[in-house]
């Protein structure tokens, strides 16, 4: 199979990657750039681990393909910190307790970052519906919608 | 997952590829549903279509004539859509329910119609609004109403080389408002178990119902216009008591079947109570 020849702008850095057409854009992330924040859960766009922000909106990463990603600014877990400091919400997530075995944290951040983005001050069912496609099995939600909320009332 | 990889830049180039590929050549839009009937093998297209380098299947215009909708308007799209919210909530509330924010980023219109699953959002609103698709394929331009553009599970009127190129609304008429009402365990990333739309007009004066629409998800092999139960109300002042007769009349024209979601007697049941909470939804709405 013949592979393309994508570039992608992930966290401000640049990247110019070779994949077959049917890679995801989530095994690019992981396997071919090499940032694995950005975890693999059902492969199926139903758990949202993989989710990334693509032009600022939330997407499934394992429902992309990489070539769909040409050219497209690309934000993973990884680029949330700035100069050493972490993110407000990733702060809020430690203060909160809203962090257990961390598999869906990446992807729940990136939900919850494009839901602030978006709406500045979420109602609770607001940011309740945000985090829907993002499935977390140990803390029962509420204390990542907590976090959550803690970050827009300061926003 | 493997497949080739075609982008073509021209409706007419994609048109071609898919009709001389059709048993080997699939469509992806949004890639929400493709994608994972690929990767569970459900479907094996040897080629894989991508139709978003196509100008003119994008965007959302409404003016006199009413709304038009590009097949590739992603779901999220016409959920916060002003002015869909202010002319048709209908259909920003039928886009909410579907998955998530992440599947509703990616997912089309075209691609929620096309997968042609009977429990399609999009599809029931749109049924009972009236509205039209417009395809575009080798042999020109043709328009199928809503009701008429799905032919059975996974299935559409769409012919070889043919393309959904945009659905169009009709204004909304003064006096008329519109309801869905999707039943499942979970108000997120859920497949419909029954899900019900109604549009009612009312009269210029007084309470009188000029027409309804009312389509039915989930409970037949194709999303399914309930006429009968439409007869009982129109031309009629709309009581409680006829919105139940309606139901019972909309659990006749059911034909549901039993799955993992529900039992044939449960879903048609519901289409009973949906039917009438939708329509004096509908109802109220239409009154204010």
């Amino acid at each position: 199979m013949v592979k393309q020849v994508v570039q992608l702008r992930i966290n401000g850095e640049d990247y110019e990657v070779a994949v077959e057409p049917y890679r995801t854009l989530l095994d690019c992330i992981r396997d071919d750039i090499g940032l694995t924040g950005t975890k693999k859960g059902c492969d199926l766009g139903d758990c949202g681990a993989c989710t990334v922000l693509v032009e600022g909106k939330s997407v499934n990463s394992c429902l992309m393909l990489a070539v769909e990603a040409q050219g497209k600014d690309v934000t993973t877990i990884e680029g949330l910190a700035q100069n050493g400091n972490l993110h407000p919400l990733q702060e809020a997530f430690i203060q909160y307790g809203a962090v257990q075995c961390g598999y869906c944290t990446p992807g729940m951040i990136l939900s919850a970052k494009a839901l602030l983005d978006e709406n500045p001050h979420p109602t609770e069912l607001e940011v309740r519906q945000a985090i829907a496609g993002n499935l977390c099995r140990c803390t029962g939600y509420v204390k990542i919608v907590e976090a959550i909320m803690a970050v827009a009332g300061t926003g | 997952m493997r497949f080739e990889f075609v982008q073509p830049s021209a409706l007419q180039e994609a048109m071609q590829f898919l009709a001389s590929h059709q048993d080997e050549a699939a469509i992806l839009a949004g890639g929400t549903d493709i994608l994972v009937q690929v990767k569970q093998k459900k479907r094996l297209p040897k080629y894989l279509v991508n139709i978003k380098g196509v100008s003119g299947l994008d965007g959302i215009t409404y003016n006199g004539q009413g709304l038009r909708l590009g097949a590739l308007t992603t779901i999220r799209t016409i959920e916060t859509s002003p002015i869909i919210k202010e002319k048709y909530p209908v259909l920003a509330e039928a886009a909410a329910t579907i998955g998530s924010v992440q599947v509703r980023n990616r997912g089309t219109l075209g691609g929620n119609l096309c997968n042609a699953s009977p429990a399609a959002d999009m599809a029931a609103p749109l049924i009972a609004l009236g509205a039209t698709a417009r395809i575009l394929g080798p042999q020109g331009e043709r328009t199928v109403s809503m009701e008429e553009f799905f032919a059975g599970p996974g299935k559409t009127v769409l012919g070889p080389g043919e393309v959904l190129a945009e659905v169009a609304v009709p204004p909304p008429s003064p006096r008329s408002a519109g309801a869905y009402i999707k039943l499942g365990p979970r108000k997120a990333m859920d497949i419909a178990v029954v899900g019900v739309a109604a549009v009612v007009t009312l009269e210029s004066q007084g309470d009188r119902c000029r027409d309804v629409r009312i389509a039915l998800g989930s409970v037949a092999p194709i999303p399914l216009r309930a006429k009968k139960a439409e007869t009982v109300l129109r031309g009629q002042v709309v009581s409680y008591d006829l919105a139940v007769t309606a139901g019972h009349k909309a659990m006749e024209e059911a034909s549901p079947i039993t799955d993992i979601r529900g039992s044939a007697e449960y879903r048609r049941d519901m289409v009973g109570v949906l039917t009438r909470r939708a329509v004096l939804r509908a109802l109220e709405a239409a009154r204010t």
